[in-house]
């Protein structure tokens, strides 16, 4: 009987398994939210704004309303103020002004949504949308950030174009103007963004001595594409209220976050919403809490006396379903000899959307600071606001455009110096406890819990054959033209302070309340197979309790930023060391001695000294039970976040109950980084490419579930690549309306877009700050793949021959015959 | 195969213009997609033809009697009368493949398919692979020894679509079993362990 002192003794973790949701993915069975029925269940749709920006001058429901079957309708002005919130330090913060709501009599888009009606089935409210009696004084708008930004050019909003730092610390953003000078137009050319006034930015170092001192500089331009995150689960919500309690089936990343979201947005108390979300059909960072959208039928099930239904058709989802904003970089960047980034001068304009500011901008200067160590460095951004889809965080945002614009500004220079452009990322690669931009208050830089992107390089260069590959001679008839790519990328990985919560039952099982959010990425469950492995339990004598808060769930993080299996199974460990603690205790109060006396092993606790002297799980929750307080839950620690305690209260009594949050040591910011290698083979008669070859290499710190871990550098590495090669917004500028709106339009990777040979490796060293060892694999793979192929494509065709991504056929024979390259709208966001 | 695919969309001598003409002559399918259609007896009904309404459909090896509307879809019919919620509805216009299901073993979307067009056909969705005493079909159980999918969503039509493609092919390679299921969007995008696991199915089904 082996006994597990240790902190953590991985015999589950590390290992695949099936997850207990596979099963029920397979047969059907799987509830997503749109399966949910209701007695009496309406299902409601939306009116949409026909225009880009504009005010409803006159609405009339009569008609509408009289239409048989119809239940309700719901407009802007039945929405509740959203509320101020509270941080953790209990600072309020203000409910801002300029922030989306879920209807609005000002669309600043076309597709957003004005009203909703409720009724028995989708003819009859689609019958009452068109009766709905309705104008609009239609409004300037702006569908491209750089039109924004000219002299004269229309502000998307009628109170400015542009996010501003806030006037005075403590307070939010605010929305204002910026406008650049037609001189500085000018000066930058068709194929460059101007250098004109940024909203923010900082800097370390001496950015000019180190572009001054450099063998080589590059002035570069390139731009990344709007891409909607298009789930293939629309946005869904089934809502009703029971006994003044809000119920809600949707379709979330997260859990118990989810509460809190949609509390605020109804200004309503959080202990009277249950949310259910045991499966989300996908999110990529477009569903974190997926809290607007879902008002409506919430608010619609009140005002109907109904539970009502939101299931959005494709084009609205296209509309509301978020999308990651575009962002066009230019980047000075002065290079040493040997390839090492002496300065780099970065300015990033992004297509903002009309509402909440967006980060990708922001995130892209941090991570170029982490990723390419400059010694010197400058960021400036402009988040410049459209007139289109509302932005949310998609996978990697910044992480995504960062390795775009700046991979292959590396390889560029790699050429220039007659250097390997594996060794030029690797000279420049992070490394250890790396210091991480931008500058705190004193100067000095954050620094990262650990970085090994070197060993994943190498190992990953071995693993793809980059030598063997770059030396191959090049096809010698024929029209294709081979090249090959290598780039980085990196992404946040881990947070910390979330709590665990665990019943050990009287029939010696182990239950695990967790309000982690279930989207696929398996780690709502991987996260507990460290629970298990505290307490040496079989992972068959588990029960995971997730996707419903009326069962009680512990406080989790949301799942987004890849933060979940870090910081997850920090508090799953913390959970399962007090079931530890509590069985020593309770098997010394009951068979005498002291806690320490005894050890745990094969679902008992036992005396070390004679291993037939102790109690079984079964047994000592049983104890439990009778001893009461905090061995069953009827006194919660201190610490705990208050949703935990509200959980811990309703499970006191049926076993025992061990509760902690995660208040492990970590010292740094937690990131991971994966290194991706690409080969393509260009037809130049056609302009037709294949991904022949890609090889990602992880460092994101102990695996915890090889099959999970793999499917989400592979999944995840599409979405790079589908960014790169096919994937971006086209628009109607005259009318400012979307023409993608739809797969077939909007083209996301299909099976067949896979490349060739896909091959994948994990570094699998531990980061020392986190006692697992494990940080995020769900975004760093993103820019990674993205960069490789893009670095591929010029390999193939050569420099300077696209400024844009997604790569596509037409720019593909545009580079091969210049003559043909479009001049005009280089620089447009949308084309 | 592909031939057999596009004549089963037009059953009966139905053309696709025919079938966008009887869609449009019911009146009822918005630009948006009609994705609920309510209790018999609810919603508009106006037909310029005399269509039988009560059906008898062969779904999973079972005779199922529903009402179904002349311009109803299969996926309709399946999800929300027959409570076969197994199959998605992600585009509702013949792009995604979320809905996909056998129908005389042939795979269909069923978003795309009117429910009058299948009358005395054989249906065969998700939730009638495994046995009715809970063992998996060997297709599902190679997908599961391998974790494949990710959010599921797209699962059922993936399913779906590979046991139509393997009744023509049971010997795929990757690439061959990749094409039959192209007409399947993931948006995890997690295709490589996907077709990892359908192979693993398909070599299961095989040792059957």
């Amino acid at each position: 009987m082996a006994d597990n002192d240790a902190l953590f003794t991985p015999k589950l973790t590390g290992h695949n398994y099936v997850t207990p949701d596979l099963r029920a993915k397979l047969t059907g069975s799987a509830r997503f939210a749109d399966d949910f029925r209701a007695e009496g269940m309406l299902v409601c749709k939306l009116l949409t704004s026909p225009l880009p920006h504009a005010r409803v001058t006159h609405l009339d429901l009569r008609t509408a309303l009289a239409v048989p079957g119809v239940r309700a309708i719901l407009t802007a002005d039945e929405l509740p103020p959203p509320a101020d919130s509270v941080s953790d330090s209990g600072a309020v913060i203000k409910a801002s002004p300029w922030a989306e709501r879920a209807l609005t009599m000002e669309p600043l888009y076309q597709g957003e949504p004005i009203l909703a009606v409720a009724a028995v089935d989708e003819a009859t409210a689609s019958a009452a949308i068109e009766a709905v009696d309705i104008a609009y004084e239609a409004l300037p708008f702006v569908i491209d950030p750089l039109d924004s930004l000219r002299p004269g050019g229309a502000n998307a909003r009628t109170d400015g174009n542009v996010w501003l730092p806030p006037a005075r610390p403590g307070e939010r953003p605010r929305i204002g103007e910026l406008k650049w000078s037609a001189a500085e137009f000018e000066a930058a050319g068709p194929d460059r963004l101007p250098l004109g006034k940024a909203t923010n930015e900082w800097s370390y170092g001496e950015v000019e001595a180190g572009l001054a001192r450099a063998a080589l500089v590059l002035d570069e331009t390139f731009i990344t594409p709007n891409v909607s995150h298009q789930a293939l689960e629309t946005r869904s919500a089934l809502a009703w209220w029971e006994n003044g309690k809000l119920h809600l089936a949707v379709g979330s990343q997260s859990t118990v976050q989810t509460v809190p979201a949609i509390a605020k947005w109804l200004n309503m108390d959080a202990n009277d919403i249950v949310v259910i979300s045991e499966y989300t059909g996908g999110g990529f960072g477009g569903k974190i809490t997926a809290s607007v959208a879902a008002i409506i039928p919430a608010l619609l099930a009140k005002k109907a006396r109904a539970p009502v239904m939101l299931r959005a058709s494709r084009e609205d989802e296209q509309a509301i379903g978020r999308a990651r904003p575009s962002t066009i970089g230019r980047m000075r960047a002065g290079f040493a000899k040997d390839g090492r980034l002496l300065g780099l001068d970065m300015l990033v304009v992004m297509d903002n959307g009309p509402y909440e500011e967006q980060f990708d901008a922001l995130m892209a200067g941090r991570l170029a600071s982490l990723l390419y160590q400059p010694q010197a460095m400058r960021w400036r951004g402009a988040a410049v606001l459209t007139n289109t889809p509302t932005r949310g965080a998609q996978t990697a945002p910044g992480g995504l455009q960062v390795s775009a614009l700046l991979g292959p500004v590396l390889a560029k220079a790699a050429r220039r110096l007659g250097l390997d452009p594996l060794a030029i990322c690797r000279i420049n690669a992070p490394e250890g406890r790396a210091p991480v931009g931008p500058p705190k208050p004193d100067g000095s830089l954050n620094a990262a819990t650990s970085v090994f992107v070197k060993q994943a390089l190498d190992r990953g260069a071995s693993a793809f054959g980059w030598q063997a590959r770059r030396f191959r001679p090049a096809p010698a008839k024929g029209t294709v033209r081979r090249g090959i790519g290598v780039a980085t990328g990196c992404f946040v990985a881990g947070t910390v302070g979330f709590d665990g919560l665990l019943v050990i039952t009287p029939q010696g099982r182990l239950r695990i309340h967790t309000g982690v959010g279930n989207l696929g990425t398996e780690s709502f469950s991987d996260a507990q197979r460290v629970a298990a492995d505290a307490l040496d339990m079989p992972w068959e004598a588990c029960e995971i309790v997730w996707g419903n808060t009326g069962r009680h769930l512990a406080w989790s993080c949301v799942s987004g930023g890849s933060q979940t299996i870090h910081a997850m199974s920090r508090a799953a460990l913390a959970a399962g060391l007090d079931a530890r603690a509590k069985l020593k205790e309770i098997a010394a109060q009951t068979l005498g001695g002291k806690p320490e006396d005894y050890a745990i092993g094969s679902q008992r606790v036992f005396r070390r000294d004679n291993g037939t002297q102790g109690l079984s799980f079964a047994e000592a929750a049983r104890r439990a039970i009778e001893l009461g307080g905090i061995y069953d839950g009827h006194q919660c620690p201190a610490g705990i976040n208050k949703a935990t305690q509200t959980a811990v209260a309703a499970l006191a009594g049926q076993g025992l109950v061990a509760v902690a949050r995660d208040t492990f040591p970590r010292d740094g910011q937690t990131y991971s980084h994966v290194a991706s290698f690409a080969e393509v083979e260009v037809d130049i008669e056609t302009g037709m490419y294949r991904i022949t070859a890609l090889h990602a290499e992880a460092d994101a710190g102990t695996v915890v579930h090889p099959r999970a871990f793999a499917g989400q550098l592979a999944g995840r590495s599409m979405l790079g690549i589908g960014h790169a090669t096919r994937q971006k917004w086209f628009y109607d500028k005259e009318y400012g309306i979307p023409v993608s709106r739809r797969f077939y339009q909007s083209r996301p990777p299909t099976i067949l877009c896979c490349p060739e040979h896909f091959t994948w490796g994990s570094v699998g060293i531990p980061d020392p700050q986190t006692p697992i060892g494990a940080r995020g694999i769900g975004e760093p793979p993103t820019g990674a793949a993205c960069a490789a192929v893009l670095c591929a494509l010029n390999d193939a065709l050569g420099d300077d021959t696209f400024l844009r991504a997604p790569v596509m056929v037409d720019a593909v024979l545009a580079a091969i015959e210049p003559a043909i390259r479009p001049a005009a709208d280089n620089l447009s966001a949308n084309v | 195969m592909h031939a057999s695919i596009v004549e089963s969309i037009r059953p009966a001598g139905m053309t696709r213009r025919q079938f966008i003409k009887s869609v449009i002559a019911a009146g009822a399918v918005s630009s948006s997609g009609l994705l609920f259609s309510g209790p018999a007896g609810a919603g508009p009904k106006a037909s310029p033809r005399v269509v039988e309404r009560l059906l008898t459909l062969d779904v999973n090896g079972q005779r199922r009697r529903v009402d179904v509307l002349p311009q109803e879809t299969l996926a309709q019919t399946l999800r929300h009368k027959l409570g076969l919620t197994g199959l998605k509805v992600g585009c509702d216009r013949g792009e995604c493949g979320a809905c996909t299901v056998l129908v005389d073993a042939v795979p269909q979307y069923a978003c795309s398919l009117l429910t009058q067009s299948v009358r005395g056909k054989s249906i065969l969705t998700i939730e009638g692979l495994a046995r009715p005493d809970g063992k998996l079909h060997p297709l599902q159980q190679g997908v599961l020894d391998e974790q494949g999918f990710q959010c599921g969503y797209c699962a059922p039509g993936f399913l779906m679509a590979t046991l139509g493609f393997l009744a023509v092919n049971p010997h795929p390679n990757r690439q061959e079993l990749a094409h039959g299921v192209s007409g399947n969007l993931c948006r995890c995008q997690d295709y490589d362990k996907i077709l990892t696991g359908l192979m693993r199915g398909a070599e299961y089904m095989r040792k059957e």
